[in-house]
């Protein structure tokens, strides 16, 4: 492992070199009940040319944090602390007319759902010209053009004739390509997937992620992958961030959290995927207890009401002490380096199989 | 789309045919004899017979029914005030007017109140929508929706005159409201009509404005629409290219079944402002029990109404891809 790849995915003090970094990270929002606290300190690079993936259970924190990068939360409920830089260039404080440069040009997004995320009532091959009309401000037919080439890149047979089409004659598979196309026709520098193969059917969703690595290798853009999946980030990411209540609890190489978790969640998380070669019989072993709510969330690390191993840390430290999440790589756990250790490979280990 | 029109068209025939059944048994449940009104002072058992005899009331109701068709679509030379050609409705008891005549006579009154009225209140309506759509939450926002809901719960028989003592009898600011055709003075037929038009697009507006605001707040809550926003895409450009589009369906909805009632004739504003277009001719019909006229009255509005259905369901396919006709 060489030094580059230790240090990407892990800030260092001012994010030189990142193509995006996120510093101590804040978002809440205004509810009737009180103050959600959807993001919550939270510090994270991409380097260009890798993909960074982010994992986690609903209400994590994941799309939150990547919707802010791109300005997208409601103004009006929605308060937000910290730095997000790009290329060194501040987005909190941004104006909405550069952002709007950003949007789909710089910083591109593709969404879950393909069949809502496009609209109805208008042909694909337009909705994918408009942000190249838009940012390269070229003319209906060039970009055109150019959004019948992107629909042949990313796979669709026959783009010339399938760009008049509505989204609602493609395939699911075929929209989340159309999806793709949409958002590197303006070649982007940073590409956000969010959670972008779960409304799809495996065999297509492994089709799109050979596809999203292809076009990463041709386009050079780096990649936050958000997902819920532990297959897809193990095929897909470099380094991987797991979120936890709006923080990061742990964070390293594709390698390392996969081979050697450092967190007690990493390890409920790796321990709840079911496996083709158990036992058919074997139950699922779902992690205890349900995600906080983040209006009052837990004191302390918010893992502790469902961590089997608070009481191995000793005294009430768990309860009333924030373990914090260093650089590099690192999990944010008051559990000794040599305790983690220990655990996993005598504990967690065996029963991964 | 062919087919489609011709088999709602076949369908809109149906309905009116059922309707127009519907109209002669319901006009023959009532107790009041149309003969006794024409009869007058000097009636007698002798005199009476005659007149229904005269009207044709004397045969059996299906007979009578079956001429009604016939007179419909073959026109008749039977009537004693003269010849009636097809679309033949008979002429009016009370008047003796030519129904098909005094329909036509009456239309441009209550297209010209429809269209000048419906041109105004989606213009305030969905002005007034979209607005507080944008700007949602603000001052702004809550003074429109509070306005539209005002201005909404009005009625007309009681802003008409208001407006008529305030703008018309006290400043001299508009003149008095009365139809006047178009064609011989385009100005005197607008200084005409202005005031009733305010006065019906106020009441309608408030609608437009709920309808619009609500589902422009909905459609930009939509993913596609959050996607336009992730791909650069302006404020401005998403809202009035993907959020309206989206919200076009339920106003055009809307709108096609006000303008075809609209069109079967305003009858609180025609009254209030002393217009004589259909919905004046309607209450008159039931009131003098004129047959001839309430049939083709009847008849007439609903085709409106069942035309306008057609129009609204035949747009639906142009607004949104998905819908396919036939």
């Amino acid at each position: 492992m060489t030094t580059q790849t230790k240090e990407a995915g892990a800030p260092s003090p001012a994010g030189e070199g990142s193509l995006l970094s996120v510093r101590d990270l804040h978002v809440s929002f205004k509810t009737e009940d009180g103050i959600v606290r959807a993001v919550d300190g939270l510090s994270f690079d991409v380097q260009r040319g890798r993909t960074l993936g982010i994992v986690g259970e609903s209400g994590s924190g994941k799309s939150v944090t990547n919707l802010t990068v791109l300005g997208l939360h409601n103004p009006m409920f929605t308060t937000i602390e910290g730095e997000i830089l790009l290329d060194g260039k501040e987005l909190t404080t941004a104006r909405e007319a550069e952002l709007e440069k950003l949007r789909g040009n710089k910083v591109a997004m593709i969404f879950q759902d393909p069949l809502t995320a496009l609209s109805p009532y208008y042909t694909v091959g337009r909705q994918i010209a408009e942000p190249y009309m838009k940012h390269n401000g070229a003319s209906k037919r060039v970009a055109w053009d150019r959004a019948v080439e992107m629909l042949g890149k990313v796979g669709i047979p026959n783009p010339k004739e399938r760009a008049k089409d509505y989204p609602h004659q493609f395939s699911g598979g075929m929209r989340q390509r159309a999806m793709i196309a949409m958002a590197l026709i303006c070649d982007p520098d940073l590409l956000i997937a969010d959670e972008p193969t779960t409304a799809l059917d495996v065999t297509v969703q492994a089709q799109i992620l050979d596809l999203l690595k292809d076009l990463q290798q041709e386009f050079g853009s780096g990649i936050v992958f958000i997902t819920h999946d532990l297959g897809v980030i193990a095929d897909m990411a470099d380094d991987i961030m797991v979120m936890y209540a709006g923080r990061a609890v742990e964070r390293g190489t594709t390698d390392e959290v996969l081979r050697s978790p450092q967190h007690p969640y990493t390890w409920g998380l790796l321990n709840s995927m079911p496996r083709l070669d158990s036992d058919l019989g074997a139950p699922l072993a779902p992690i205890p207890g349900a995600p906080p709510s983040l209006l009052n969330p837990p004191s302390g690390c918010p893992f502790h009401p469902r961590c089997t191993f608070r009481d191995r840390v000793g005294g009430s430290r768990c309860v009333t002490e924030r373990p914090l999440l260093a650089p590099d790589r690192a999990s944010a756990c008051h559990l000794t380096a040599d305790q983690k250790r220990t655990i996993f490979v005598e504990e967690i280990k065996p029963r991964l199989g | 789309m062919l087919r489609f029109l011709v088999r709602r068209s076949l369908g809109a025939v149906v309905i009116l045919f059922l309707l127009s059944i519907v109209t002669f048994l319901l006009f023959f449940g009532m107790p009041r004899d149309p003969a006794l009104l024409i009869c007058g002072k000097t009636c007698n058992p002798q005199s009476l017979a005659n007149i229904h005899h005269v009207l044709g009331l004397d045969k059996s109701i299906p007979e009578q029914y079956a001429i009604f068709l016939h007179n419909l679509f073959l026109g008749s030379n039977g009537f004693a005030q003269g010849p009636c050609p097809a679309p033949c409705f008979g002429y009016s008891y009370h008047t003796n007017d030519q129904v098909w005549a005094t329909l036509m006579d009456r239309l441009p009154t209550t297209v010209s109140l429809t269209l000048g009225g419906a041109f105004f209140f989606l213009l305030i309506g969905l002005g007034t929508g979209l607005m507080a759509a944008w700007k949602r939450g603000t001052l702004i926002d809550k003074s429109a929706t509070a306005g539209s809901m005002v201005l909404g719960s009005m009625q007309i028989y009681f802003l008409g005159p208001l407006a008529l003592a305030v703008l018309v009898y006290q400043t001299h600011w508009f003149s008095k409201p009365a139809y006047n055709e178009f064609t011989a003075n385009p100005i005197t037929w607008f200084t005409g009509l202005i005031i009733p038009w305010l006065v019906l697009s106020t009441i309608f507006a408030a609608q437009y404005t709920r309808m619009a605001r609500s589902s422009m707040i909905e459609q930009l809550q939509e993913e596609h629409v959050r996607t336009a926003r992730a791909k650069g895409m302006s404020r401005r450009y998403v809202f009035f290219r993907y959020a309206w589009r989206g919200s076009l369906i339920p106003i055009v909805t809307i709108f096609g079944i006000d303008l075809g009632s609209l069109l079967g004739g305003a009858i609180i504003t025609e009254y209030t402002f002393g217009l004589p277009g259909l919905g004046q001719l309607a209450v008159q019909s039931v009131f003098f029990s004129d047959l001839p006229l309430l049939l083709g009255v009847m008849l007439f509005s609903a085709a409106m109404i069942l035309l306008f259905n057609i129009i609204v369901d035949a747009a639906y396919a142009f607004i949104d891809p998905r819908v396919r006709l036939s």
